[in-house]
Formats: structure tokens, sequence, C-alpha cells
């Protein structure tokens, strides 16, 4: 068991706690930096895709884990990134490092577009609102046909930065460090938010919006703010996704994509940002996960592999009731009792934790 | 010299009922103002009224002599008022630190970009707004509570943090509803010495809503008797506690704990 005394303010503003926990975090960037020289072509586009995943969790995190507010229409803001990345490359010869950041403020400003009507929404209300969002987004991609193509398709273009390309497929290396660069950068100006005046406003808004009231804070403009910070993370994200997949249509950002995007968040753990990289590794590696298992019954079994419609969104399904049911804080909940347990050892009391609870509740104004 | 908040002839109605009727009261900067009454009374309603949650269909509230009725509730901790709530209301999933770090908003003054960038200004206004806050810490006697998160704390330790919170928006006028209700009679003492020290030694006027009036005798330099909305009575604690009318509202309420205390 660690005993911490606070020196000063600073060890409490800082980015770590102590040498100790910047040195894991330090350790745990230096493997990520050397990991193309360790995997395969494959599995590095494994790693690369969870990392989006994880940049687009962050992005929903902080709407949903750090501010309260639900969204079931995310999968629009990977949209609009995605496109917004992609047409000012092609039609307008924006090169790719500012087409990415400038993509990101186009899909924060869609967000806060969708916020300023729909924050006196609450709960399932907003819920529905946003559901609307990511029903018509395919639709709206159809009719701006001329700039989308429609159900055709986009093709992401190669990505060349200051001289140097980029490419899925034909530097699987770099095209991993510019998704780890990226990553990096969104968790630190994540971990900035939380420790700022913003974060604990969003905070504040998610817990009590009558004291938030109170204390100062204005309720509609913070949501505003918290949506379209969100919405730009996912932006980037969705940017990177359309580079990482290739090419991408109406089809690519539907519903489920929205509702995958925030089963991620709730099995990760709501609140954090370790939660939104477990849920990312779940997320990503799923599909894989399902196909491995399918191919080893099937040859088990001696019969041909059968593929099963619709099974994908059922297990999803499962694992979201089963989370929900039974580990309401999500892998990052059970990452932390274990690593208490770890440290009280034997101290640990079986009811430490009974009194925390989810809070994906918003129906609190009164 | 003007009052430094004037309640004017205030009404507010919930449907049929009227919960505030026509109330007139000022109170003075730097006295203990205690508000009395039976539940349902209208006490918790007028401070919705002065928090802006709720706007009167008749009167005027001033602060410093200008309306408040023009001002969202957002703005209300700007100009110094500082409230707490009678049911706890507190942010359950941050700790006592970030709480009371909340309280802090209304003295925010980097922006969106510094704080994503975190510069150096950010963090040298970080660590003014944890001086604030470590000096409200002492004086509350909250240390042993600083990095405990809310859902896991005690009632009478929740209602001193909420306490706190409203100090560290270092107000010129404090709403404290029921501050002592549900605590234990130690705690109680406490809330009284806060009380004192609070207006004596931080110079900030108090509003009180409190049933105990041993606390209310004790602290308060004015009391004003509320009962079905309306003003029955407005005095030193000595002259309200026997005052007829009083004692005839408290024989009438339904709660007969409260007859007990008046
Ligand atoms: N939000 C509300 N909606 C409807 N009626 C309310 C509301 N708030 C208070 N009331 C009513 O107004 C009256 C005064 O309530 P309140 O101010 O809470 O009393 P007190 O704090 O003095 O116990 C009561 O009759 C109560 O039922
Ligand atoms: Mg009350």
């Amino acid at each position: 068991m660690r005993t911490l005394f606070k020196t000063s303010y600073d060890a409490d503003i800082n980015l770590f706690r102590d040498g100790r926990h910047a040195m894991w975090y330090g350790l745990l960037l230096a493997i990520a930096i050397v990991l193309p020289f360790v995997l395969g072509d494959f599995e590095l586009g494994e790693v690369a895709h969870v990392l989006i995943w994880a940049i687009a969790g962050m992005g929903l995190m902080i709407l949903v884990g750090q501010t309260g507010q639900p969204s079931l229409g995310h999968a629009s803001f990977l949209a609009v990134g995605c496109y917004a990345n992609v047409i000012l490359q092609n039609d307008y010869g924006v090169p790719f490092i500012l087409s990415l950041p400038i993509a990101g403020l186009i899909a924060g400003l869609a967000g806060v577009a969708i916020a300023l009507p729909t924050s006196r929404l609450h709960g399932i209300y907003l819920g529905i609102a946003t559901l609307a969002v990511s029903v018509l987004t395919g639709d709206l991609i159809v009719i701006a046909e001329p700039v989308t193509k429609g159900v055709f398709g986009l093709y992401a273009p190669q990505i060349t930065i200051f001289g140097i390309t980029i490419d899925r497929y034909g530097n699987p290396d770099r095209f991993y460090w510019l998704i780890l660069a990226v990553t990096v950068i969104v968790v630190l100006l994540y971990k900035n938010l939380l420790r700022s005046p913003l974060g604990r406003s969003f905070a504040a808004v998610r817990d009590s919006e009558v004291s938030a009231r109170a204390m100062g804070v204005n309720i509609p403009r913070t949501k505003a703010v918290s949506f379209g910070l969100s919405a730009g993370i996912t932006g980037i994200a969705g940017a990177l996704m359309g580079h990482y997949t290739g090419i991408f249509n109406n089809e690519t950002f539907n519903l489920i994509m929205s509702i995958q995007l925030l089963l991620m968040i709730v099995i990760g753990g709501l609140g954090s940002i370790h939660g939104a990289f477990f849920g990312a590794i779940v997320v990503a590696l799923l599909p894989q996960a399902i196909v491995f298992v399918r191919d080893t019954v099937s040859a088990v079994a001696g019969t041909s592999s059968v593929a099963i419609p619709g099974m994908e969104t059922a297990i999803f399904g499962i694992i979201l009731v089963v989370f929900i049911l039974f580990e309401p804080m999500g892998i990052y909940g059970r990452w932390v009792k274990i690593r208490t347990w770890f440290e009280l050892f034997p101290f640990a009391r079986r009811d430490m934790f009974r009194r925390q609870r989810s809070y994906l509740k918003t129906e609190r104004m009164r | 010299m003007t009052a430094l908040l004037e309640v004017d002839n205030v009404t507010l109605r919930f449907g049929g009922v009227v919960a505030v009727n026509k109330v007139s009261f000022s109170v003075e900067e730097g006295e203990v103002f205690a508000l009395v009454g039976p539940n349902g009374a209208g006490k918790s309603t007028l401070f919705n009224l002065i928090s802006r949650f709720y706007t009167p269909v008749e009167g005027d509230i001033r602060f410093e002599g200008r309306s408040i009725l023009d001002r969202p509730s957002h703005e209300i901790a700007r100009l110094g008022i500082a409230r707490t709530f009678q049911n706890i209301e507190l942010f359950d999933h941050a700790t006592v630190l970030q709480n009371l770090l909340v309280g802090r908003h209304r003295h925010r003054r980097s922006r969106l970009w510094n704080e994503l960038l975190f510069t150096p200004f950010v963090r040298q206004e970080e660590r003014r707004h944890r001086e604030a806050v470590e000096k409200v810490i002492d004086f509350l006697d909250l240390q042993a509570y600083r990095d405990k998160y809310i859902a896991g704390l005690p009632y009478g330790v929740r209602k001193v943090v909420e306490m706190g919170r409203a100090l560290a928006i270092e107000p010129r006028l404090l709403l404290l509803d029921e501050p002592a209700s549900g605590l234990s009679v130690e705690e109680t003492q406490d809330v009284a010495f806060w009380v004192e020290d609070i207006k004596t030694q931080m110079g900030i006027t108090v509003i009180m809503v409190e049933h105990d009036m041993h606390l209310v005798s004790a602290v308060s330099d004015r009391v004003l008797a509320l009962a079905d909305g309306k003003t029955v009575a407005l005095g030193t604690p000595h002259e309200v506690q026997t005052h007829p009318k009083v004692i005839e509202a408290y024989i009438g309420a339904a709660d007969p704990a409260e007859r007990a205390v008046a």
C-alpha cells in the first residue's frame, strides 16, 4: 500500500501523480512506439484499428461519461469528419495535415449545431433526438450526392505529410505511428480537460444540474461545448477511419455503429480514458474473435463455415446486458477493484465499492 | 445605506398553492438573518426565488439596490450569492476537492483553448483556485475527506461539504437551507461556530432556514417567521419566539415535532 503526501498543489495539478505513475505510462508509450518492429502487418493494422476506435470512444466519453448526456448518433460525427477530410483533400487540394484538424472542427461545429436546439432535452428525449440524427445521416449523404458520391462512395487518397507518403497498405508502420500520434494528442487534450475548470463544469452538469446552475455554470452553453468537443474528436476518428478502410459510402456510418460506440464506452467503463481504450479493444477485435470461433467450431464439427446474419450485433447486445447487470462500472471499474485489492492486501473489504453506482442517468432537473 | 438584499412584496404560485404570498423583508450587510416556519411555509421557495430558479408573479428582488429579476440563475453566483440545498445537491461522482473547485467557477478566467492546452496561465489559475479551496478545507476541517468521492461520505460530512462549496464561491451573501437538519448535537454546535465565523471573520451576510430554535437564537440577529407563504412575525429571535401568532402557527402545524421546537 502506498501513501501519498501532498507537498504542493502541483502534485494534484500535474498529469502524473508521481514519478512512478509517469514511468508506467512512459513505458506503455515506448512499447506502443516500437510495436511495428515486433508485429506483422495484419496485427499492426488491428492495433491501429483499436486506436481509431479509442479516439472515437474518447470523443463520445466526453459527452456521455464526463457530461452525462446520452448520444445515439455519434456515427454521424464519424461520417462528418470522414467525408470532410476526404473532400477537402480530393476536391480542394488541402493537405492532410490541415484537412484532419479542419475535419475535426467541422464535425465539432456540427455537434454544437445539434446541441443548441436539443440542450433542453434530457435523458431518453435527448437519446431519441440523437437517434434521429443517426438515422438521417445516410439519407443526407445520398441527397448530397454531387459532393459525397452517394451510394457509390468515396475513396480516401494517399496521405502525404511534408513529402512523406503514408499508406495503410504501402507503409503500415507509418500509418500506425500517425494514428498513435493523434491518439496521444487526444489523450493529452482529454487529461487537460479533466484538470481544468471546464472539465469540472462538465461533471457538475452530469451530477446535478440545479447545483451546477447555482455555482454559476451556464447549462445550455456547457452542454453545447461538450457536444462540440465530443463531436470534434469523434470527427477526427472518422477521418482516420476513412483512411483506414479506404472506401466508404452512405451505409458505412450507420445506426449500428452509433450503438457500437455507446456500447464500447459502457463496456469499457464510463467516465475514464482507460474505459475508452478497454472498450475499443473489445469492439475492434470482437468481429475477428467471432470469425475465429466460428471457423474453429466448423473445423472441429467438420461442416463448412456458415455466416449467421446479425450474430455480431446479437453478441454485442448480450455483452452489454451482462455488463449493465454485473459490472456497471465497466472493464475499467473491474480493473480498479482488482488493483485496489492488491494495494490494500490483506485489508480489502468486500463491501468497499458498494456505494458506487454507474451514472447513466439524467432525470434530475427539478 | 441600502440593504444588501431586498425582497419586495414577492408572490409565487404553484397551480393553486400560493407558496409565497406578498412577502417583504430586507437583509442588511453583515447580519445573520433566519427564516423559520413549519414545513411548507415557503422558506425553500424563497431561496429558489433569490437563486432565480423561479420567477415571482409579483414583486421584485433587489441585490445591492439592483433588481436581479432580469438575470438568469447561472449569473447569480457571479453577483456574489451562494447557496446550499435542503436535500444536499452535490456532485456525487467527484471528490470533495473537485466539488469545492466547482464553487470557483465564478472566478474562472481561463478559456476553452488555453485549458485544453493547459498553458502556464491555466496552471497559475489552478494554483490560485486550490489555494482558496484549501482555506475552506482548513476552515471546515475537511482535510480527511479532500480526495474522497461524495458518493461514499456520511450525511453529516456531505452537509459540511455543501457549505464549503458555497464558501468557495467567496460570496457576499450566503443562503443556507437547513444547515443543521439531520446533524448530531455536536455537529450542530460546529455549524453554530462556523456561521459565527462566516459572519464575523469573513464578513459574509447569511440567510439561514433552520428549524432548530437553539441554533437560530444563538447565531441570528433577526428572524422572519413564515406560515403558509405569509409573513407572521419579524424581529429579534426572542421577539419572534414569544410572538403569539408564531406560537399559534406552530400549534396549527401538522408536524408535532415542530411544535416542540417552537
Ligand atoms: N416545484 C414545486 N412544485 C409545486 N409545488 C411546490 C414546489 N416547490 C414547493 N412547492 C409547494 O410550495 C409550498 C412551500 O414549499 P417550500 O418552500 O419547500 O416549504 P419549506 O421550505 O418552508 O418547508 C409547499 O406547499 C410546497 O408543496
Ligand atoms: Mg424547505
